[in-house]
């Protein structure tokens, strides 16, 4: 009887202690809620203020299709759109290539020393640097010392630079993921480290590689600094040479070298106008970035469940 | 008697092996592995089981630092395994492994079999579905799996996936195979499957097996090793090593009087 109250007693004094830290849970969950309410508010009332503000020239077709103008009601974002699609053909052609070399090197390949510490070390704080300092470095590089003006080439190779090392680091993230049971499974039955990699590493890797590759170019397409840096022009009236052509080889290069305009900059050049007709362009203009990047990294998640939901490692 | 008239297939000559943190795993092991035999090896958690097996396809090359010292000559070609000139992958193509956890590829059930096959460069899709259907049958998984071979290997329980696993190491034809634990992971009637397999897989190869089970070791193979901090204490006949063994810490582990 006696140690049955006694228990009895014990068990109410573990349910209240349970209780009180519970309430630490209970706690931590309001806080971090009203957080991110608070800040995805905060967004969604920049980027409806945004559509707001552009809705005339949003809901207009010419507004797409038009070369930029001296008069706000004619001036349209055509050179940018374009612009920034070359440039991100030449951002991606060379950051992921490279960047997804470079990591299955240091990941794979490299022995691991104090050099490959101090590699590691600087690629990750290379994603740090501010990016006006890539465009000082571009300037000297590509417009100076290689002389390729201020072209499509130079803009995307800047770009490249910048987000190399985020898709360095998102490589290496998702290859070291991939358990070692895996590898050591392919090793097992006599594959050589280059068929490890190629057709193990890399492919189950794969998603959380597009992940970072998608991640990146969302962040490059709207740069503003490095682009103004290397010297690109606000006030593009025309369109690159095309680089499909109707004969033969069918593809054309000239693009590379052509001047050009990218989203962030001509919005950037509208909203530095005097006068609001043209703010509503700038409005309008941001309104396209935010949903191209909010449609690239939408895109980024969906692979990624995609992809979990096939290669799940138990 | 047995002994005398079986022939080796491999031996471990004064083993000696040292992780790259300087922990010194396997000391001065001598043990033979008889063809066509199965060699359980027993010992209490820690005691280099895992290390000693791991040396006879140089899984530990996988990782720098890593030293081995000593022997593990195959037999009939007298080719020492471990001899730095010997390329691990040629090892590896000659010795196939068996994990402790089912680890098969996220791919289908069939590629998983077929990729022995593809590294050694096949690519006659004839005499891989031949040798997949071989191996699936092998493994006696055939029947589970052969109206889904295209369907991805994660989608299977784990008693099949591990004789997935089992697949793909026989696919390519092994001389010797290693199993570390392969029915840890198991439930009763999943490892009964498994020990049957491989008592069936005994015609056709030698097999080294680690197990924790006492009564696996005696029900399934045809020579135990008792290994306790990284030697070999004992070393003999099942049938002799369980019913009468000659090392007094041999019986207590055992018998369960340790470990
Ligand atoms: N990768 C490693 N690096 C350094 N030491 C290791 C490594 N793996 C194992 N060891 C050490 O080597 C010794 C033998 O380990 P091993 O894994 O071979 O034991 P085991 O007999 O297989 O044990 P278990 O039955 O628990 O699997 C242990 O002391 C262990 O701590
Ligand atoms: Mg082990």
């Amino acid at each position: 009887m006696n140690t049955e109250a006694s228990t009895l007693k014990d068990l109410d004094a573990v349910r209240s202690m349970i209780k009180r830290h519970k309430l630490n849970d209970y706690l931590f969950g309001a806080v971090g809620l009203s957080f991110i309410i608070l800040i995805l508010l905060t967004l969604l009332v920049l980027f409806i203020d945004l559509i707001m503000d552009g809705y005339p020239k949003l809901m207009s077709w010419d507004f797409f299709s038009s070369f930029p103008s001296r008069r706000a009601a004619n001036a349209g974002l055509l050179s940018a759109l374009v612009g920034s699609a070359l440039v991100m053909i030449i951002t991606f052609v060379s950051a992921v290539p490279m960047g997804v070399a470079a990591a299955i090197y240091l990941e794979e390949y490299a022995k691991k020393n104090w050099l490959s510490e101090v590699i590691e070390v600087n690629v990750t704080n290379l994603a740090a640097v501010p990016s006006i300092i890539y465009g000082l470095l571009a300037l000297g590089l590509f417009v100076y010392i290689l002389d390729f003006g201020t072209s499509i080439l130079t803009a995307g190779l800047t770009l490249g630079l910048l987000i190399l090392p985020v898709v360095i680091v998102a490589t290496r993230e998702a290859i070291r993921g991939i358990p070692v049971a895996i590898r050591e499974a392919a090793y097992a039955v006599g594959a050589t480290k280059w068929q490890v990699v190629s057709q193990h590493v890399v492919r189950y890797a794969t998603g959380g590689i597009l992940t970072g590759v998608i991640i990146g170019m969302a962040r490059a397409i709207g740069e503003t600094a490095p682009v103004i840096t290397i010297g690109a022009l606000t006030f593009i009236a025309f369109l690159p040479p095309s680089p499909v052509t109707t004969s033969a080889p069918f593809l054309n290069f000239d693009w590379l070298w052509s001047g050009f305009t990218v989203l962030p900059i001509q919005m950037f050049s509208w909203l530095s106008r005097p006068g609001a007709d043209f703010h509503v362009n700038a409005a309008a203009a941001g309104a396209v970035i935010i949903v191209v990047t909010l449609l690239m990294n939408g895109i980024a998640i969906k692979m990624r469940y995609n992809i979990r939901k096939k290669i799940k490692w138990q | 008697m047995v002994t005398v008239t079986t022939p080796l297939k491999a031996e471990s000559r004064d083993l000696n092996f040292i992780y790259n943190g300087g922990i010194h795993a396997l000391k001065g092991i001598n043990m033979p592995l008889y063809e066509k035999k199965i060699t359980a090896l027993i010992g209490p958690s820690g005691c280099g089981k895992s290390t000693f097996l791991r040396c006879f396809n140089r899984m530990h090359d996988l990782y720098p630092g890593n030293k081995y010292q000593g022997q593990i000559v195959m037999h009939p070609d007298n080719t020492n395994v471990l001899d730095a000139g010997v390329d691990p992958i040629e090892v590896r193509m000659r010795i196939s492994m068996v994990f402790q956890k089912p680890n098969p590829f996220p791919k289908s059930i069939y590629e998983n079999v077929a990729y022995g096959l593809r590294v050694r460069g096949e690519r006659n899709k004839r005499i891989i579905d031949d040798k997949v259907e071989e191996a699936l049958k092998g493994a006696a998984i055939w029947d589970e799996v052969k109206d889904r071979l295209h369907d991805l290997a994660f989608n299977l329980s784990g008693g099949q996936q591990q004789r997935l696993c089992i697949a793909r190491a026989l696919a390519t034809d092994p001389e010797i195979m290693l199993f570390d634990e392969p029915t840890s992971a198991l439930d009763p009637i999943a490892t009964a499957n498994i020990e049957e397999l491989m008592t069936e897989l005994r015609d056709k190869l030698t097999i080294l097996v680690v197990t924790h089970n006492m009564q696996q070791a005696a029900r399934i193979s045809d020579y135990t090793a008792y290994m306790y901090l990284g030697e070999m204490v004992e070393y003999g006949d099942t049938d002799r090593i369980f019913t009468n063994p000659t090392r007094k810490e041999t019986e207590d582990y055992i018998t369960g009087k340790f470990g």
